[in-house]
């Protein structure tokens, strides 16, 4: 990973503890078309979950 | 003839209302009291708070929605509850006090055979010295965002640190609760974020140093004990995504908090350690603690029966099972199903109005005995299924179908579908996308976990942001009744 994503973690600080995502995850999350996709599948999980939740 | 009185036109009251008038014939009453004119669809404050909406894209006039749809509005707020009648009056009522329609501070006795109470919370910035006024609003040295006109405040606010940010100052923001028995943390987690990515654009989050301070013992807790998601063959706690979140936009956290007092520029606070510590800051937007609104209940002979029909902290008591017990023999089916109060069958109570069995998160206290745990979230979704399911089980009692409530919505038996907004922008904007069953862990049918990972997700993206502006949309066209409303899900 390149060190642009790590540069404002200080060593043994909480925040070094935990993980950091690199270039192509913060890509996808805001490519077009790829988030077109995940609209659909989140839209049809949240639909699925309506449907489990009505008595 | 029956009359149902709502009490309250938010999320679950207004559900509830509407649902309640369509099915319904005309000769049927159904009043609504509320002391608001405006509905307000919340969500969408946190985007008031950062200056991305104005306050009249957030809210809508109450009256004329009601006239059209034949619901009895009074602006009004309800003081006390009288479920056995009066001395002079054989059927229950309940006493409201006017604050609009030309009627303010008049009172009046409302008589009622079903009843729903929806008033929502109390925001109770009192509870902390110093984050409230000492007359039940707000103080002068914290921000919120729990209503459209704080929010408006919020932004004010906000716009000023800006300022400074771009003159060359530094600025410290904190962002979190202000009690060591707040929930609604998803809402300061949705300003953080949107906070975060208003001073990237105007070019100055270098100038900022970002703090959440919170009563969670954990990150992405949220006062559901924090979930688990799959994710890339493993299976995650919130707590890792929530810690690489914050990470990533370079905010610090202090957890486990109970803010004990603010001052202009600091917040004292006891630790879970039991350590009295404190935060400075330049701005802070931090959650009250929530109650009930604070209405009594008197018996037909007046006396106070508010004890009977309230727990302590001032909700409804329902069909939940309130024995004391500690966390370990906490059980799924401790929480209530028809929402229906115990002593008196036509009384409900939905959304934050009902009081919860108990907390969902593991409970703690500091070695000073202060408890240290975030209360349960009603979000907006199981609180609009509770007004509706209630609604059901009225309808079928009025129109003799049951004597019995018809309909449940349990949180253990549930889900909530909700999306944090992580900054507004049609291509740049970002939200994160959760759904979680049950909202209440049942770690006996999901050993481990507490919950379904077949309907237990989260992830991060613009589709989410998309949704979630969406959803704005959406919520405010059903509220407001137009064309195919009803096909809209709650
Ligand atoms: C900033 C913010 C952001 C949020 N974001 C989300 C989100 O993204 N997703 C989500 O699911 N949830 C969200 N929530 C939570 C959501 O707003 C609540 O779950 C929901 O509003 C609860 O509905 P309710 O009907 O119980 O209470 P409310 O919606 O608060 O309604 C209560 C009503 O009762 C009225 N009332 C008060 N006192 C009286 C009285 N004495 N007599 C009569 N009426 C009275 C009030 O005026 C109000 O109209 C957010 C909350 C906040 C504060």
């Amino acid at each position: 990973m390149s060190a642009k994503h790590l540069q404002h973690i200080e060593p043994y600080s909480p925040q070094s503890g935990t993980m950091i995502p690199g270039g192509f995850v913060k890509f996808m999350r805001t490519c077009v078309i790829w988030q077109l996709i995940r609209f659909l599948i989140i839209n049809i999980r949240m639909t699925k979950l309506i449907l489990k939740s009505h008595h | 003839m029956a009359k149902i009185v709502i009490l309250g036109a938010g999320v679950s009251g207004h559900t509830a209302a509407t649902f309640l008038r369509d099915w319904l014939g005309k000769e049927h009453e159904v009043i609504v009291v509320t002391p608001n004119s405006k509905w307000n669809w919340i969500p969408s404050n946190i985007w008031v708070g950062v200056g991305q909406m104005k306050k009249e894209d957030v809210v809508f006039e109450l009256a004329p929605v009601y006239e059209k749809i034949g619901i009895d509005y009074r602006q009004a707020k309800a003081l006390s509850i009288h479920p056995e009648g009066g001395e002079n009056e054989e059927k229950p009522y309940v006493t409201v006090e006017y604050t609009g329609q030309g009627k303010e501070g008049q009172t009046e006795t409302i008589t009622y055979d079903y009843l729903i109470n929806a008033t929502g919370p109390k925001l109770n910035f009192d509870a902390t010295p110093g984050l409230g006024n000492g007359k039940g609003g707000l103080g002068d040295y914290t921000v919120s965002v729990c209503t459209a006109d704080h929010a408006v405040h919020a932004n004010e606010e906000l716009q000023k640190v800006i300022a400074k940010m771009k003159a060359g100052e530094k600025q410290k923001l904190v962002i979190g609760t202000g009690h060591g028995m707040c929930t609604c943390q998803g809402a300061a987690f949705e300003y953080i974020f949107n906070i975060d990515h208003e001073l990237r654009k105007a070019g100055v989050r270098d100038k900022a140093e970002m703090i959440w301070l919170t009563n969670e013992s954990a990150l992405g807790d949220f006062g559901m004990g924090g979930m688990h998601v799959r994710r890339g063959g493993y299976i995650a706690s919130s707590k890792v995504f929530a810690e690489s979140l914050f990470a990533e936009h370079e905010f610090e956290w202090i957890l486990g908090t109970h803010v004990t007092k603010v001052e202009d520029g600091k917040i004292h606070f006891e630790a879970l350690d039991g350590e009295m510590d404190s935060q400075e800051f330049d701005f802070a937007m931090l959650i009250p603690p929530f109650g009930g609104v604070g209405l009594k209940a008197y018996a037909k002979d007046g006396s106070d029966i508010t004890d009977k029909v309230f727990a302590p902290n001032g909700f409804m008591k329902v069909d939940a099972d309130y024995t004391p017990k500690p966390y370990e023999e906490w059980k799924a089916s401790d929480w209530p199903k028809t929402l229906q109060n115990p002593d008196y069958p036509n009384m409900f109570a939905v959304g934050i109005a009902f009081a919860p069995p108990h907390i969902i998160s593991k409970p703690m206290k500091s070695p000073n005995g202060t408890p240290i745990n975030p209360t349960p979230p009603r979000t907006g979704m199981p609180s609009a299924m509770m007004g509706k399911a209630v609604a059901q089980s009225i309808r079928d009692m009025v129109t003799g179908r049951s004597d019995k409530p018809t309909h449940t919505a349990s949180m253990s038996e549930m889900g909530a579908a909700c999306v944090a907004s992580a900054g507004a922008g049609i291509f740049s904007g970002k939200a994160v996308s959760m759904t979680v069953y049950p909202v209440v862990p049942d770690y006996e049918k999901y050993p481990g976990v507490g919950r379904d990972l077949d309907y237990t997700t989260g992830e991060i993206g613009l589709a989410g942001h998309w949704i979630k502006h969406l959803l704005h949309y959406a919520f405010l066209w059903k509220a407001q009744l137009k064309p195919f409303w009803k096909i809209i899900p709650e």
